[in-house]
């Protein structure tokens, strides 16, 4: 019934012109801009050049778990675990580098491979035990928390005999070139994550099927298409995504903390809301989602520096995540 | 008389297309007027502004000769409209009663609590003026679709509504179900509610209606009474021109290559014992009553459903079938009788639709889409099977059913499936592009691709079948050759059954002979 409803509004509101993703990508971008221009007035510390580099800097992490989510919204699905992936990843390098002394590649290898691991094991219980995908990664959002306080001892595992760890976040190579520009790696690693996962999602079977499945699985999966085996892979993915996360923020705080993570999934969702994607599936973007990622950092960073309390920055945010999606069911609705 | 309806002159636009140009339509009171055209003719849009779901871009709506402003669902139920769609919007879990006074519960106690006592009450009242035996307390889920269709009819009376629209509202019912539906639209007309009823099936607006008006392209054709005027005069109305119903010439394939061969296939209750065998070339039609398990045997043979035995051959090579894939992979194909559903990615473009079984075939590198080969092959489908879409970046969900059929069938043409199993290949199809879906068959048999065609239209069957398999409650009961072959030979193998009861015999091919 409710898709009935969803067809007919969709029928009604059409557009010649633009997609609705393009749509909620427009709104989303327009409302960047016009925050960004109520904080420059508001503070002309806002618009500074460190100010600006800061606000990517904290966009890293949250933008990269929302890339990871945004794989698996779009197939209809919903991953919880994104944040504990992201810290069990972690402690994985930790463990790698400061445990074992193994050198750097091999603990950078290992973390994206647990991530990798870890996602194809919440695919598997999804795709082949039918597992509703909440379930499922709530299950793996506790199991890695624990797990990572398990392995770690319940204690921060620092990176002090791995010298250029910090490097992977905190060093700039494109201030080495461009000195005017001192972007750290970690929004340079983001900037990448993003553009290959919107060519993977874009231009590739994978990218087709993602979208597909959160279209109708039954029709693909009668086209012939092995469904089970493209969830998994989609979640495999996500997760090696989170265990780039997991590299990012291990980096810019030179450490594994395992009690960290949890609520980092909902930031990510929200992200993704915001940016467009459809939590039913077969929409979205990963511009959508940056555009996202880069509002909630934006507006955490403008209302820091007109010193709103911590406490009500919260309060704003989920004003803004409500607004934009309702703002999206308006535009629908015509 | 005043009439309780009148529309004039009626425009809608939807972005990229005319929905309505200058539409017309009136209901008198007591009518059952039948409203026709083929998919895309505007009869739901119509009828969507006239029930408040639209609105309506220029044009008069007069209720009893006084224009009225409808904008909304609930102005329209003020009004005594009520629509009745085609896919039943009822609440599963709760009972007939629940559902019927949804939002309008009766209550006591200061309106704390809800008296379901006068619920059931009220329900009763109006099902026993319907002559309807229903039991208000029974969950509406478990009732047949039949059952859950005179709810939401009891659902509108119980408005008070004056005028009833019915979209297709015998597309999901058995003959003797049709009956009842009917004997209760007779009542209502007795009573003066005025009828507006859409739908395919021509002999039952000979039953039914008292008068016809007949759309095309959005525009109004005409308004033609039932009783004096033929079926043809209707189709050539509708479709602008007159169709051929001739059978086409079976040809001698008894030299031609085994391509599928199934024995002893069988699944619990719903496959028994099912062996057959298909030739190249050949139209092989599956007929039996609903719930024969002929789609069952197709999913099965597709490998969509487990199986608990049986052995599947093709081209004379045993296979092992244990998923779509693997079906696939042989040059099998399974168009769904449920296109929607099963059979395509509605909210997905033209061309993703059409590579679907085949995006393999389009990778560079194993890796990347060759968006531009993807998108000629699309055009390339879209222009052999006219396909009518503004282009091959449009959304499915756009079209109308026939070009949405033809949709999955350029999906597996362009999988080059030789084996293609038809699950009801027309269904929900109007004439014009039902005559263009059989072409397509034959042309695709001629080209030596085989072909299974299930179909519950038995003058379908008669029609297209090379041969004809008849089933019967999960058992393969006869096979007929083509030629010669009537309807009263199929109905006999499709009752065959210990609980046979001739009426359903009588009732199929009563329904059938159109």
């Amino acid at each position: 019934m409710t898709t009935l409803a969803e067809q007919e509004a969709g029928t009604i509101t059409k557009s010649a012109v633009f997609s609705q993703g393009t749509w909620q990508k427009i709104l989303a971008f327009a409302s960047l801009i016009v925050l960004m221009a109520v904080f420059s007035i508001a503070s002309e510390n806002f618009l500074q050049r460190d100010n600006l580099i800061g606000i990517l800097q904290a966009t890293a992490v949250n933008g990269v778990l929302a890339v990871a989510a945004t794989f698996v919204i779009i197939t209809g699905g919903i991953d919880l675990s994104v944040g504990t992936l992201m810290t069990f990843c972690a402690v994985i390098a930790g463990v790698f580098l400061t445990y074992w002394g193994l050198p750097l590649p091999v603990g950078i290898i290992a973390a994206i491979a647990a991530g990798g691991l870890c996602g194809s094991v919440s695919g598997t219980i999804i795709a082949k035990m039918k597992v509703p995908p909440f379930i499922a990664t709530l299950g793996m959002m506790m199991l890695l928390k624990g797990l990572a306080l398990v392995i770690s001892g319940t204690r921060p595992i620092y990176f002090n005999d791995t010298p250029s760890f910090p490097m992977i976040s905190q060093e700039s190579l494109i201030g080495a070139i461009l000195p005017f520009l001192p972007i750290p790696n970690g929004v340079l690693i983001l900037f990448i994550v993003a553009i290959v996962s919107s060519i993977i999602l874009t231009r590739t079977a994978l990218g087709r099927y993602t979208f597909a499945l959160g279209s109708n699985e039954e029709a693909v999966r009668l086209s012939g298409v092995n469904t089970d085996f493209w969830k998994i892979i989609v979640y495999t993915l996500s997760g090696s995504i989170c265990g780039i996360a997991g590299l990012i923020i291990a980096s810019r705080l030179n450490s594994a903390q395992p009690a960290l993570g949890q609520g980092y999934e909902l930031d990510a969702i929200a992200a993704v809301v915001i940016g467009g994607t459809s939590l039913s599936g077969g929409r979205g973007t990963i511009l959508g989602t940056i555009i996202g990622a880069l509002i909630i950092s934006v507006l955490t960073n403008g209302l820091r520096i007109l010193s709103v309390a911590q406490e009500w920055q919260t309060v704003v945010t989920g004003i803004i995540i409500i607004l934009a999606v309702y703002a999206d069911i308006l535009r629908r609705r015509g | 008389m005043m009439p309780l309806v009148t529309i004039a002159n009626l425009d809608k636009a939807f972005p990229g297309v005319q929905a309505l140009k200058q539409a017309r339509f009136e209901l008198l009171p007591g009518e059952v007027h039948a409203l026709m055209g083929e998919n895309g003719a505007g009869k739901s849009t119509l009828m969507k502004i006239l029930a408040g779901i639209y609105k309506k871009d220029a044009g008069e709506i007069c209720i009893d000769g006084i224009p009225v402003d409808i904008t909304s669902p609930r102005a329209a139920q003020d009004l005594g409209i009520s629509i009745i769609h085609q896919e039943l919007n009822l609440m599963n879990d709760l009972t007939a009663a629940q559902n019927i006074f949804i939002g309008r519960e009766p209550r006591r106690a200061f309106g704390l609590f809800l008296d379901e006592d006068a619920l059931n009450r009220n329900t009763a009242d109006i099902l026993e003026h319907m002559n309807l035996r229903l039991d208000p307390r029974v969950e509406v889920g478990e009732l047949t679709v039949a059952k859950q269709q005179m709810v939401e009819i009891a659902k509108a009376l119980s408005f008070r509504s004056r005028v009833l629209i019915m979209d297709e509202p015998t597309a999901a019912l058995n003959r003797s179900e049709i009956l009842e539906l009917f004997s209760i639209i007779r009542q209502l007309k007795a009573n003066g509610v005025g009828i507006v009823y859409i739908s395919h099936k021509m002999d039952e607006l000979k039953e039914i209606s008292d008068r016809v008006t007949v759309m095309r392209d959005g525009e109004y054709v005409g308004t033609v009474p039932t009783a004096s005027t033929t079926i043809d005069t209707i189709i050539s109305m509708m479709v602008g021109r007159s169709l051929t119903e001739t059978k086409s010439e079976v040809p001698d394939l008894s030299r031609h290559e085994v391509m599928l061969e199934v024995r002893n296939l069988s699944r619990g209750s719903a496959i028994r014992d099912v062996s057959f065998h298909l030739r190249k070339g050949e139209i092989l039609g599956f007929a039996g009553l609903m719930g024969a398990g002929r789609t069952e045997v197709a999913r099965a043979i597709f490998g969509a459903d487990p199986i608990d035995g049986g052995e599947i051959l093709v081209r004379g090579k045993p296979v092992e079938i244990g998923s779509p894939e693997d079906a696939v992979r042989l040059g099998i194909g399974y168009l769904s009788e449920d296109r929607k559903r099963f059979g395509l990615a509605t909210g997905m473009d033209v061309a993703t639709n059409i590579v679907m079984p085949c995006l393999g075939r389009f990778l560079s590198m194993h890796v990347f889409l060759k968006v531009r080969a993807i998108r000629e092959t699309a055009r390339a489908y879209i222009r052999q099977l006219r396909i009518k879409t503004p282009s091959d970046s449009q959304e499915v969900r756009f079209l109308s059913g026939g070009n949405q059929q033809k949709i999955v069938i350029a999906k597996w043409l362009a999988r080059d499936c030789e084996i293609l199993f038809f699950d009801e290949p027309t269904r929900g199809i109007d004439v014009g592009a039902k005559n263009e879906i059989y072409k397509l068959l034959n042309a695709l048999a001629a080209q030596g691709r085989a072909i299974v065609m299930i179909s519950s239209e038995l003058p379908e069957i008669l029609r297209m079948s090379h041969r004809i398999a008849v089933m019967c409650e999960g058992r393969l009961t006869g096979e007929l050759p083509a030629e010669g072959a009537t309807q009263e030979d199929i109905m006999r193998l499709a009752t065959q059954r210990q609980s046979i009861t001739t009426d359903a015999a009588d009732a199929m091919i009563r329904e059938s002979t159109t």
